[in-house]
């Protein structure tokens, strides 16, 4: 028991400090001094406090979308160990109720920007509709490709037994965590494919989805894309750490720091794309986990390749 | 009869007498033809109220021969039958005959877009206001409509853009302005009093306060009959030359940040505080308010200002050509802005383009090499800096070598100078000209500026004209989004920068 709230406990850390790591990367990058650590934690906070206000052209739907976003994130957050450790839920199979998860809050954001009726809300669920369907066999794959390696189709079974894997394998496991690297970007609506900053509605993808909420229904939204960033990254951790060092003590800074200095220094470093080649840059990954889940599969078989 | 008087600009103003009054039809039918040639274009068209009825004053540019042609005539005020419209020929008209028609009622027949410029009632139809704006549209099933302001999110002013799509594809853009009347130009001959009409020339557009304030200065010179000191030239275009850096380098800074590239944001952030510092240092504003005045000026330089803008500009330059050489080698922000937004050269011609946003479509449009005064016209020949690629790119590749061009010249210019006491204080009651019109052209960043003013007997303006460039550019922003993708709008805005309050005067 003590291990699954350890294990919960360090998931939450992750959650809460990838952010963090972002700004103050990106802070010093631009040779800034930067905002407080903890900034996105008390703007939150902030947050909380207030109420909401809601647009008269909105339905039930938009108000219930935020709790079954939250929601939804955090019960795939749930599933997720940290490295030796053991989560708080699993069970047989469970790879594919995260996925859905993740599928099933990103479908509740989309209906409530189409409930507020804007134009510009409709366009960003449009765009989230389309980079969400193409990411998803992306998602799927490598985790197939995970569950096909350890023949146990749970998080907490396949890492368990990951570490016992053939060394030849190693090259997979590394290519499975840089998908789900890509996969953390497109999600979490980051540079390349997205950019949390900007302030042009025309362009923005998960923002300007987000545009109607205020107050409490806000800060849900940005805990569950914490929650959601967390699940994916430590995947990405869990599958690097099995290679050199299945510790969570190795593991948990892995999530926090690999995954928040990659965000920040690629969004210093690089432009966003333009947003009719974001598809092509999704496809890309989809088509890169079709070969990690192809290249697993006949090591397996163990054919000298 | 000579259809038009020639002058050019550095001569002085011209007495109304001396402009020659024609037939429209005559008229209508020379500049049919004489606008297919590109050295050609309109530097301002308005019409006046005189005793027996409205005088209609044309300025035309001939790139070529750097003359100004000017023109004026006078139709029957009691005709019925309305002016044929010389936009349904060549766009480039269509600003200046929309305001004549919400101003003075006239008619332009045939005109294929006689919509309000600026105002929200039109003379002809009262129920016409700015919340019935006829916008145009499109009947599809496949097509939807985003409208953008007129209450901007950001910081900037009033103007509603409403765009016609297909998906995510750009099918027509409108853009209607006019939600600010701040009354510019009325302003401008209600008051007499010459200071005050210098801090309104100053306020025309504040990113091109020191461009608009030469502008008015020139044009008051010219009808004191003062031919400015060399010395007094040459800071003037030291300033105006400042502010092109500054604007250059804020707007390289705001396409990076639109493209979610902050490396060179940040670096042009600073560049661009530390030109406006510079100018601060030297007249106490950032943006160069107070710097320039008519006959003379408040803040001469030393040989202490002189040296601090020599290195300052010197570093500004360094750095930024460092800036400038990473920005041409970005392969993600190259992919960003080639091939994004074109205006080809002959749609750029066609709807009257000028400055910048002309030369980024290899179009030349260039006050200070084809009409120069002062300074410019004597010592500094320059040499105007066009690309060929009408893109996005373009557009920044213009900014990008405009900045250390603009800092060589203001190398150049005080490397050999040694301020003398000859810089006289500005005089706000030299006695102006009567029954003349003035006008001076000042190539600011953004393009051509060109101020008219007509005087009275008394030497009073009683009529004041300001044109920005952005009056002319602003159709070139609706043609480069056509087709794009919606979400490369605001590079493609961002690339022309256009000014709100220089079209709403």
């Amino acid at each position: 028991m003590l291990v699954k709230l350890l294990n919960t406990l360090l998931m939450i850390v992750v959650a809460l400090s990838i952010t963090g790591v972002i700004n103050r990367t990106r802070a010093l990058l631009a040779g800034r001094k930067g905002i407080r650590f903890m900034q996105h934690i008390y703007n939150v906070r902030l947050q909380l406090r207030k109420g909401a206000v809601y647009s008269p052209t909105t339905s039930l739907l938009f108000r219930v979308a935020p709790c079954v976003y939250l929601g939804a994130a955090l019960m795939a957050f749930l599933f997720i160990p940290v490295a030796d450790l053991y989560p708080l839920l699993s069970f047989n199979g469970d790879i594919i109720l995260v996925a859905y998860l993740l599928a099933l809050s990103r479908v509740a954001l989309i209906l409530a920007a189409m409930d507020t009726g804007s134009s510009f809300e409709g366009m960003g669920a449009s765009r989230e509709a389309l980079y969400g369907a193409l990411v998803e066999p992306a998602l799927m794959m490598a985790m197939a490709t995970l569950a096909l390696f350890c023949g146990y189709s749970s998080f907490a079974q396949i890492f368990e037994t990951a570490q016992e894997l053939d060394m030849n394998l190693t090259v997979v496991l590394l290519l499975v965590s840089y998908v789900f690297v890509i996969i953390m970007f497109i999600e979490a609506g980051r540079v390349p494919v997205d950019d949390p900053r900007t302030h042009l509605e025309l362009t923005m993808i998960h923002e300007v989805m987000c545009l109607d909420y205020s107050g409490i229904d806000l800060a849900m939204i940005h805990i569950a894309g914490w929650l959601k960033n967390a699940t994916i990254a430590m995947i990405a951790a869990n599958a690097i750490s099995v290679v050199f060092c299945f510790h969570w003590q190795f593991a948990a800074p892995l999530a926090i720091f690999g995954t928040g200095i990659a965000i920040g220094i690629v969004e210093s470093l690089r432009a966003r794309n333009k947003l009719s080649r974001n598809t092509t840059y999704i496809l890309t990954i989809v088509a890169m986990s079709a070969l990690v889940l192809l290249t697993g599969f006949l090591l397996m078989q163990n054919i000298d390749i | 009869m000579e259809l038009y008087l020639k002058t050019n600009n550095t001569a002085s103003a011209v007495a109304l007498a001396d402009i020659p009054q024609v037939d429209y039809e005559a008229l209508y039918a020379d500049l049919a033809e004489r606008m297919n040639d590109s050295r050609y274009h309109v530097a301002h068209y308005f019409a006046t109220e005189v005793e027996a009825g409205l005088r209609f004053y044309l300025l035309l540019l001939d790139d070529t021969s750097a003359e100004v042609l000017i023109t004026s005539f006078q139709p029957d005020y009691y005709s019925e039958e309305g002016l044929s419209s010389l936009t349904a020929l060549h766009p480039a008209f269509h600003p200046f005959e929309r305001e004549m028609h919400e101003l003075y009622g006239i008619h332009f027949n045939h005109h294929p877009w006689l919509k309000p410029l600026r105002f929200p009632h039109d003379r002809r139809d009262k129920n016409s206001t700015m919340d019935s704006y006829p916008f145009y549209s499109i009947e599809g099933d496949e097509l939807h409509e985003v409208n953008v302001g007129p209450i901007h999110a950001g910081i900037i002013e009033p103007g509603a853009f409403r765009f016609i799509c297909n998906g995510e594809q750009v099918l027509h853009l409108e853009i209607a302005l006019g939600y600010q009347h701040r009354g510019v130009e009325s302003e401008m001959v209600r008051n007499q009093n010459r200071l005050r009409q210098t801090l309104i020339a100053e306020s025309i557009a504040g990113d091109s306060a020191i461009a608009h304030t030469t502008a008015y200065a020139e044009l008051i010179e010219k009808l004191a009959e003062y031919k400015p000191d060399m010395d007094l030239a040459r800071e003037r275009v030291v300033a105006i030359e400042l502010e092109r850096i500054a604007m250059h380098i804020a707007d390289t800074g705001a396409l990076a940040t639109d493209i979610g590239f902050q490396l060179y944001q940040v670096a042009c952030e600073a560049l661009r505080t530390m030109t406006i510092n510079t100018t601060q240092a030297w007249c106490g504003n950032r943006f160069g308010k107070s710097l320039i005045r008519p006959l003379g000026s408040n803040h001469p330089l030393t040989a202490e200002k002189i040296e601090l803008i020599r290195r300052n500009v010197k570093e500004i330059r360094r750095r930024y050509n460092e800036v400038r050489c990473d920005i041409l080698e970005a392969p993600t922000l190259l992919a960003r802005f080639e091939q994004c937004g074109l205006v080809p050269t002959h749609e750029m011609q066609r709807i009257g383009g000028v400055g910048m946003a002309a030369r980024s479509s290899n179009l030349l449009r260039d006050i200070r090499a084809t009409h120069p005064s002062g300074y410019y016209a004597t010592e500094l020949h320059h040499t105007p800096i066009t690309k060929r690629d009408c893109d996005v790119m373009s557009r920044l590749a213009t900014r990008l070598d405009e900045v250390l061009q603009s800092a060589d010249y203001i190398e150049q210019i005080l490397a050999d100078y040694h301020p003398t006491d000859n810089i006289a204080k500005p005089d706000y009651a030299a006695p102006l000209r009567g029954e003349a019109l003035s006008f001076a052209l000042v190539e600011g960043w953004r393009g051509e500026i060109c101020h008219v003013a007509l005087t009275d007997s008394c030497g009073n303006i009683t009529k004041y004209k300001v044109k920005d460039p952005s009056v002319h550019n602003w159709l070139a922003l609706a043609i480069a989004v056509r087709s794009e993708g919606i979400s490369d709008f605001p590079i493609n805005n961002k690339s022309f920068n256009l000014s709100y309050c220089g079209h709403d005067l």
